[in-house]
């Protein structure tokens, strides 16, 4: 059942690679939150109130309150919808599911305890960091480098999925809230770079002026 | 005798049923946009009327005008034959009997673009060398599909490979062939199937000189496709050998009635995708099914 999210967490990395539109970026990013929440409830064999907890904080944030905060930030600037890729759609797929393909591959190469051996969650989160990472690099506008800065994230996330167990709930919770902050903050910086340039094209940032 | 009866059922199941599935589509479309719409058995009126009629023939054609359509029917009507259906299982099933399927599938296609091709009109020509370059990007995609449920399984032969769930890469494979199917039968995102207009035509352009029984025959190979796909994509996604023989007819029916309500949301929700954005849309379905063969190669069962 976990590895059929990851199958979906993997999918919709190429959807987020795939898609020329901001809306249906941050709509893909949303759906991967919502999956990579799901996934604590699946692994136990038990219900456990905390896993519950976290599972629906997960959702809740990653979900809902991120992709709302996003979506208010890309209105107030008023841009336009349509993504900038400075690497083209089609060589980023092919760059996303070459990555994938690697971390699949070479996945098992890293030392994991036995009872992993036979999960997906170490390629799918090996493969969204690499998504990440590719979204980051080729894309302009901020509120898409947002976007693969968010995907990255649920990487890590997933693969700090593996050891549910020892970390404390206290370490996801404030994980969560850090990640709910810096969108915050982002959405706010957002605000300011369009007011200040009039554009949110990350290349004119890159001049210092007096 | 017995063989050949039951033959003669599935031929007749397949003939009979497949014209219901535009029906459907066009029936959906309408109530989305809130028409009364063609009524649910339009299809077959429009065989029949066009059965009756007589056929217009280019001066420049050859026997192939008329043998492409035919060679591309008995093509669809043969890979139906090979794919169960359920429990009942495939008229003929053989070990890899799967690439054989995807084979007559081509073939059906280079029927009718060489039909097509037959009039000697450049405009038909463009329509053929539109779907052939689609068909490119779907059938690695299909192929990909193919070997996923054949390493999932661990077989080469249809039926059995697609009695159990495709595993961990069901929701990958259920997106990519959906797309698959919506590319292959000319459907919304890809090809329109009711316009006109020159500039966008792809599918309507190639039987665009086709009349009469002629284009009574391309129709219903048409639907026949539709309906193979839908089964396809039905059986590979849901576990329909693990249950009993009256549920899993009612899986497979629901089945082919979810995919077939499916694609005309698409239709009615989606406007069709510019040229240039389509190869894009046809990689990514190919990439989904390469990621459920990732799966299926690394991620075993559930």
């Amino acid at each position: 059942m976990v590895n059929l999210m990851v199958g979906l967490a993997m999918g919709l990395n190429l959807v987020a690679l795939g898609t020329s539109r901001l809306p249906a970026l941050i709509r893909a990013m949303a759906m991967q939150g919502v999956a990579l929440g799901v996934m604590p409830v699946l692994m136990e064999h038990e219900f456990d109130w905390r896993v519950g907890l976290v599972a629906a904080a997960t959702v809740a944030g990653k979900g809902l309150l991120i992709p709302s905060l996003l979506r208010r930030a890309m209105r107030a600037a008023n841009i336009d919808r349509e993504i900038e890729p400075v690497i083209g759609l089609v060589p980023s797929l092919l760059l996303g599911a070459g990555a994938t393909i690697a971390a699949v591959a070479l996945g098992h190469l890293l030392p994991l305890l036995p009872e992993h051996a036979g999960s997906l969650l170490v390629p799918g989160a090996m493969a969204s960091v690499l998504t990440g990472f590719i979204l980051l690099i080729g894309r302009l506008k901020a509120i898409s480098q947002v976007c693969g800065y968010l995907i990255l994230e649920n990487g890590i996330y997933m693969f700090g999925l593996l050891l549910i167990h020892t970390t404390p709930l206290l370490v996801e919770a404030g994980i969560l809230l850090d990640l709910t902050v810096g969108v915050f903050v982002i959405g706010i910086i957002v605000d300011r770079i369009q007011r200040a340039f009039d554009s949110l094209d990350t290349r004119k940032l890159t001049a210092l002026r007096e | 005798m017995n063989s050949l009866l039951d033959l003669l059922l599935r031929l007749a199941l397949w003939l009979l049923l497949a014209p219901l599935l535009p029906g459907i589509i066009n029936k959906v479309k309408a109530w989305v946009a809130g028409r009364r719409g063609p009524p649910v058995l339009q299809l077959y009126y429009d065989l029949a009327r066009l059965w009756r009629k007589g056929v217009v023939m280019s001066t420049l054609a050859s026997p192939g005008f008329v043998a492409g359509p035919a060679l591309a029917w008995v093509a669809v009507a043969g890979a139906a034959l090979l794919l169960p259906l359920g429990p009942a299982g495939a008229a003929l099933s053989f070990r890899g009997d799967v690439l054989l399927v995807i084979y007559l599938l081509a073939l059906a296609r280079f029927g009718t673009a060489w039909a097509a091709l037959e009039t000697g009109s450049a405009f038909e020509g463009m329509g053929a060398a539109r779907e052939v370059s689609y068909a490119v990007l779907t059938e690695a995609a299909i192929i990909a599909a193919v070997l996923a449920l054949s390493v999932q399984t661990g077989t080469v032969s249809l039926a059995t490979m697609l009695a159990p769930s495709a595993g961990a890469g069901a929701v990958l494979l259920a997106a990519g062939l959906f797309t698959v199917l919506l590319a292959e039968n000319c459907r919304v995102p890809f090809d329109d199937p009711n316009t006109h207009l020159e500039l966008t035509m792809i599918h309507e352009v190639m039987v665009l000189d086709h009349s009469g029984p002629l284009l009574a025959v391309i129709l219903h190979g048409a639907s026949m496709k539709l309906l193979f796909f839908a089964l396809l994509l039905t059986q590979a996604v849901t576990p329909i050998g693990g249950w009993s023989r009256p549920v899993a007819y009612m899986m497979l029916a629901g089945g082919v009635f979810a995919v077939t309500v499916g694609v005309g949301l698409v239709e009615s929700l989606l406007a069709r995708f510019a040229f240039r954005r389509v190869p894009l849309l046809l990689t990514t379905a190919f990439l989904l099914c390469l990621f459920a063969l990732l799966m299926a190669w690394k991620g075993g069962a559930l």
